[in-house]
């Protein structure tokens, strides 16, 4: 399977990752909304586990991550509202960060093409600055990535 | 976040991805990163006029991502390499952890289209 993943920045404040997934939408959109199924996958970065994932998927529900790192003990959090809820097609979600500034608007589009799923994520900060730091820091959409990682990367810089 | 913050220079971080953010500027890039040219072969190169050309050279050059010689009038404009790369480093950091994440939910999504499947049988 060579379906690779495309991160852009299509305006200041905007991050955009499209994918492939060798899947239909229906099941790509469950995936993104059963606790049961996320659970299975949006772990973070090695050595992180995901000890809280709720959700309540309905217009105006909430759904909280919580990523915990099993060496340290660190946590990482984001929880967030749905404002529109088209299934299998698109989400429209309103979330916040722990640790972040600001509201981030998160678009989900899941187009299907028979046995695969072109998949679009559109996270808009509300800052560049915001977006930059998220960049940086991969901490995006329950991305809670390892600070010794970042801290290596920066040392390199 | 604050101990990691201390590490970064916003205000470059800024300039950089705002002088990324423009299309032409990307190109001009690109084309720098063949080799150094002058703002006059830019001209030449892109259909904009030369104080276009200037303009953007002055937003790339602000971002520290091309540096400018000092030639008697020529200043060609060349990549400057460093920068370039850590804003690279951090992209693609970036996306190696989204395509960790979503190799994992490529295999769950086999596994349940398995799963969907014997169910139907």
């Amino acid at each position: 399977m060579s379906s690779t993943i495309n991160v852009t920045t299509p305006s200041d404040r905007e991050v955009l990752v499209t994918r492939k997934f060798e899947a239909p939408a229906p099941l790509v959109f469950d995936a993104h909304t059963k606790p049961e199924i996320v659970k299975r996958w949006l772990l973070g970065p090695p050595g992180w586990s995901m000890p809280v994932c709720e959700i309540d998927v309905t217009v105006g529900g909430r759904y909280r991550y919580v990523w915990h790192n099993d060496t340290d003990g660190r946590e990482f959090g984001i929880q967030g509202q749905f404002l529109e809820i088209s299934a299998p097609e698109r989400i429209v979600t309103v979330e916040t960060m722990d640790g972040m500034p600001g509201e981030t608007t998160v678009t989900t589009t899941f187009e299907d093409n028979g046995d695969e799923t072109h998949f679009t994520i559109t996270m808009l900060f509300d800052s560049q600055k915001t977006r930059d730091m998220a960049l940086e820091t991969g901490m995006t959409d329950g991305m809670g990535m390892s600070y010794d990682r970042l801290q290596d990367l920066m040392n390199r810089a | 976040m604050s101990a990691i913050k201390g590490k970064l220079d916003g205000k470059r971080l800024d300039a950089t991805f705002f002088a990324l953010s423009d299309p032409t500027r990307r190109a001009i890039l690109v084309r720098l990163a063949s080799g150094e040219a002058t703002v006059k072969e830019l001209t030449e190169s892109f259909a904009i006029s030369q104080p276009a050309i200037s303009r953007h050279l002055k937003v790339l050059e602000n971002a520290g991502l091309i540096h400018r010689g000092r030639v008697a009038q020529r200043r060609p404009a060349r990549i400057e390499p460093k920068s370039i790369g850590d804003v690279t480093a951090w992209l693609e950091r970036y996306r190696d952890l989204w395509e960790t994440t979503y190799q994992r939910l490529d295999a769950v999504l086999a596994d349940e289209l398995t799963l969907r499947k014997r169910n139907k049988e």
